[in-house]
């Protein structure tokens, strides 16, 4: 069956890539983003505790990146009015993020993707975002799905 | 730190994660929104979720994805590390009720030099349903290692 929004065309943008952004980190973000999800753990709030660690001093609670979220790539399907919803996360970890790393962003459409659900049809949206610091390590990867409908 | 580290030999499969109660405000939703940047209005705007055929206010999604986080990074401890977290959000939550993460251990093994621990993980809502299913792989540390 033929895809209304996710045709051939459409696929086409599957691999772009969105404007990369660099962003200092700041040891005050971590902490507001510790509170906010209200995650006491002293790793992600008390530079001293922290500092008694493995890590050395504080680092970013998983769930970071969300404060850094890069412009994503501009996705032009034939869409009149939709509306969004958040389908979910796949994290991937393998360096902590640390307070006065220059973690660079970038966010990559990964798939693309149409089926038919009760309300007509939905489009699968993934996007893949490397988090990588100074050192050009990868922090992390995050795989989100957008449903459009 | 004074917290307790679990070892990867003190794993069986099918033990419970220790659960995490959460219970989420609007203040809360208020404080993600702004150490987030996610300022869709459905999370903090009563009327404006109202018009948008939503019971009210709802939780970012990411919010029960960091509930999720922690209940993991909690149960590795210091020593371990969370290597993968993944979640679907399938229902929604709304502030002013209880919700519990909750996890089970399906899997332990060995991958090269790490010692692994795969657990099903999930967020609740008062009545018990899962709202958020999910996965997560920890690597823990080894006892006399």
């Amino acid at each position: 069956m033929a895809n209304k929004y996710v045709t051939e065309e459409a696929r086409k943008q599957i691999g772009k890539v969105g404007e990369a952004r660099t962003i200092e980190i700041d040891r005050w973000a971590i902490r507001r983003f510790a509170d906010a999800i209200g995650d006491s753990n002293p790793l992600f709030n008390d530079e001293k505790e922290a500092r008694k660690t493995r890590f050395g001093g504080m680092i970013a609670p998983p769930t970071f990146g969300r404060a850094l979220s890069a412009g994503p790539p501009d996705i032009k399907l034939d869409m009149p009015a939709f509306r969004g919803l958040d389908g979910g996360s796949d994290w991937e970890y393998f360096q902590p993020i640390r307070p006065g790393d220059r973690i660079t962003v970038q966010t990559r459409i990964a798939d693309l993707r149409e089926s038919e659900g009760r309300l007509g049809p939905m489009v699968f949206i993934t996007t893949e975002t490397t988090y990588t610091n100074q050192f050009g390590e990868v922090c992390a990867i995050q795989r989100s799905t957008g449903i459009r409908y | 730190m004074a917290r307790k580290q679990i070892y990867f030999e003190d794993i069986e499969v099918g033990a419970e994660v220790p659960p995490l109660e959460k219970d989420p405000t609007t203040q809360q939703l208020v404080k993600y929104a702004g150490a987030s940047g996610d300022f869709y209005q459905i999370h903090y705007d009563k009327d404006f979720a109202l018009k948008n055929n939503l019971p009210g206010v709802i939780l970012h999604g990411a919010l029960k994805n960091a509930f999720l986080g922690q209940l993991m990074t909690d149960f590795a401890g210091e020593l371990g590390w969370l290597r993968k977290l993944s979640v679907q959000y399938r229902g929604m939550d709304q502030p002013g009720s209880k919700v519990v993460c909750k996890g089970r251990v399906v899997k332990k093994y060995v991958d090269g030099a790490n010692h692994m621990v795969d657990c099903e993980i999930w967020l609740e809502n008062a009545k018990g349903e899962k709202t958020t299913p999910g996965s997560a792989t920890v690597i823990l540390p080894v006892r006399g290692a």
